[in-house]
């Protein structure tokens, strides 16, 4: 009886000095970016013994724990405009990058093999476009065998990063897609059925013949689904490759860009891939907890340094060198300790 | 038990009042606990109800009574416009194509199980049932959105459409294009998902029958369905109304399930091969990423369902109670 005492209180003391000593991080936000965020915690805490802890509530849930200042960050999709960002003294930067593909499922069509440009793509999601073999499409694509059928326009149901995205996109390709729907996490959409997540619009898409519709790269690439390609700013053809997304990063200008708001749809440049995000971190400049907030730093800056290789293997795109060294910057002169 | 009367004898004479006296505390104590637990569910309620308006007020003051009948659904307009009118329709109407299915087939199997069936399949037919009941509605989620939406778009749809092509007001119904994602299939989910309460409560009253009823109206010639039509029913049918409005309050709220397979869509179409919404699918999908007035409109929208089912169960204890005034009880 008293081995058990003993060994209760042995136990108790342990784990309250854990509690006490380990500098856990905290932060929540966007899925997105979830899969890589504890890849990354996972190897910093046997490297350091320091631990991370990210709670994947969404984007919006991420805004607002970061403003009631129940995390050491937040973690968003969808960037913070400069004047929000000062209002609630907040820092922001992008953290690592993903790329949006349009996917079909049509017989006989190969991965790469059909093109869209943006306004082909806003009126096939206006429902002005309602056959594969439309004369906008055919032009694109004079070589492809496309059916006389109807198209079947998949989106996303929930509200999401990607689609914010991805109307960003349409936005900025099609007038008419601007003013009759616009951009948003959540829009009132034109035509089409409505999945849950990535997975759900990859389910659909792969079950239903003669269908359209809109993944994050790693779920198109995984679940090898027929991506097609798009023509980007400069009119030129682009395949979904990494290289087409750093480009559409590195030719993004964030330094002029305050608070790092830069949305990386329609970037210039000959080889950047036009659908390309960014997720973003948020932390206060002044936060309460100090400690906690610069080993949050300590961790980014890992990342930034060393979680490259681990980003790409899960279908992530690492931010470029360049980018990188801004933040950095941004980080000693902004964060107070 | 010699321990036992030990201790009775060492305990002495009772003091008579002492005792009724604490029998009464007792009593009092044990009255006040299950006073305050039945409360609690009323304060519970209250809770809620008052949380949601509060929730909801800021879009309750933007919109007005023009939510209820506003089709558009905008949270990325500047301002958003906000209408109830989609994800109500859609509620209203596969909960009701739902109980179309699930009421008959629901009675049959209980008629079936209870007056009809030999005995060695009464206990397979009645786990299956019951197996049914306890299938979580992710599952009912998977297997609609993967195996029974792909049947009913490349089999049953078209055949529907073909058939009612054509035909004033049922060829408008059963519209094409057959669709993976509709009001139709996620009704039938529901129907399947709504079945066990119906059948199980049904079989539970359809036992309550006293076997000399049945017994004498074979005695006098009755046939089965007879016995079933005019006794059976009759007598039980307070039950079945109260396993049948269970049932529909499922319907009425189901998320999950019906989220993988509607094809949330806010606009009305006059076909029920066309994609929808309910209020819950609605709420499951957009609230984690809603903020301002989107997030006070979906919970607006929550109310509404509260309200809803509130008025359907209000109806339902009103048509008994008509029901039981005519049986002249």
């Amino acid at each position: 009886m008293n081995f058990l005492k003993t060994m209760v209180v042995a136990g108790l003391v342990a784990a309250s000095t854990t509690v006490a000593f380990a500098a856990d991080i905290t932060g929540a936000g966007a899925t997105f970016p979830f899969p890589i965020y504890s890849k990354w915690a996972d190897a910093y805490k046997k490297e350091t013994g320091n631990g991370l802890n990210y709670q994947s509530i969404g984007s919006g849930g991420g805004i607002k724990q970061i403003q009631a200042k129940t995390v050491t960050f937040g973690a968003s999709d969808a960037p913070l405009k400069a004047e929000q960002l000062e209002k609630d003294g907040l820092v922001q930067w992008p953290m690592v990058m993903g790329a949006i593909v349009p996917v079909v499922n049509i017989e006989g069509v190969k991965p790469g093999e059909l093109m869209f440009d943006g306004e082909t793509l806003a009126n096939i999601y206006l429902g002005k476009i309602t056959k594969w073999d439309d004369a906008a499409i055919k032009k694109l694509n004079p070589n492809a065998k496309l059916p006389a059928e109807a198209i079947t326009v998949v989106r996303r149901s929930d509200g999401s990063g990607t689609t914010f995205n991805f109307t960003n996109y349409l936005s900025k390709a099609s007038a008419d897609w601007k003013s009759k729907v616009g951009e948003g996490t959540a829009v009132e959409w034109p035509v089409g059925v409505g999945a849950k997540g990535n997975e759900g619009v990859s389910g659909n898409i792969s079950q239903t013949k003669n269908s359209i519709g809109y993944v994050e790269y790693a779920y198109a690439k995984q679940n090898k689904l027929t991506y097609a390609g798009l023509v980007n700013k400069a009119g030129k053809p682009v395949q979904p490759t990494v290289e087409a997304f750093q480009a559409a990063a590195s030719n993004a200008d964030w330094a002029k860009a305050p608070g790092y708001y830069v949305i990386l749809t329609d970037q210039p440049g000959d080889k950047s891939w036009p659908i390309t995000a960014a997720t973003f971190i948020l932390m206060h400049k002044d936060a309460t907890d100090k400690a906690a907030s610069q080993e949050a730093i300590k961790f980014f800056r890992w990342a930034f340094k060393n979680g490259g290789k681990a980003a790409e293997e899960l279908d992530y795109i690492p931010m470029p060198d360049g980018v990188v060294k801004l933040i950095e910057k941004t980080w000693a002169a902004e964060i107070k300790s | 038990m010699a321990v036992q009367s030990d201790v009775i004898d060492d305990a002495g004479p009772y003091d008579r009042a002492k005792a009724l006296s604490a029998f009464k505390l007792g009593d009092v104590t044990f009255y006040w606990i299950t006073r305050l637990s039945a409360i609690s569910v009323l304060l519970i309620l209250g809770g809620i109800i008052v949380s949601l308006i509060v929730g909801a007020f800021p879009a309750m003051k933007e919109y007005g009574l023009s939510f209820l009948w506003t089709q558009r659904w905008a949270p990325s307009a500047d301002p958003p416009v906000l209408g109830a009118l989609g994800p109500m329709y859609g509620t209203l109407v596969t909960s009701f194509i739902a109980m179309l299915i699930a009421i008959p087939v629901g009675l049959g199997i209980a008629i079936f199980l209870t007056e009809l069936c030999p005995q060695w399949l009464r206990r397979p037919i009645g786990m299956a049932v019951e197996l049914l009941a306890g299938i979580p509605s992710i599952i009912y989620g998977m297997w609609g959105f993967f195996v029974l939406g792909p049947f009913l778009a490349n089999t049953f749809q078209p055949f529907m459409i073909r058939i009612f092509d054509g035909v004033p007001v049922l060829g408008a119904i059963f519209a094409g294009p057959p669709s993976y994602l509709s009001l139709f299939n996620a009704a039938l989910i529901l129907a399947i998902m709504v079945l066990p309460f119906i059948t199980s409560i049904s079989v539970d009253v359809f036992k309550t029958v006293p076997p000399v009823l049945k017994e004498a109206a074979y005695g006098v010639g009755c046939t089965t369905w007879e016995v079933v039509r005019s006794v059976v029913i009759p007598y039980t049918r307070v039950g079945i109304i109260g396993g049948v409005m269970l049932a529909l309050g499922r319907a009425l709220g189901e998320t999950m399930a019906v989220t993988f397979i509607i094809g949330n869509s806010f606009r009305i179409s006059s076909s029920i091969f066309a994609p929808g919404t309910t209020i819950s699918a609605a709420i499951a999908s957009e609230f984690a990423e809603s903020d301002g007035l989107h997030q006070s409109g979906l919970i607006l929208l929550g109310l509404l369902l509260f309200v809803l089912t509130f008025f359907v169960l209000a109806a339902a204890r009103l048509m008994l109670l008509r029901l039981e005034k005519k049986a002249g009880k």
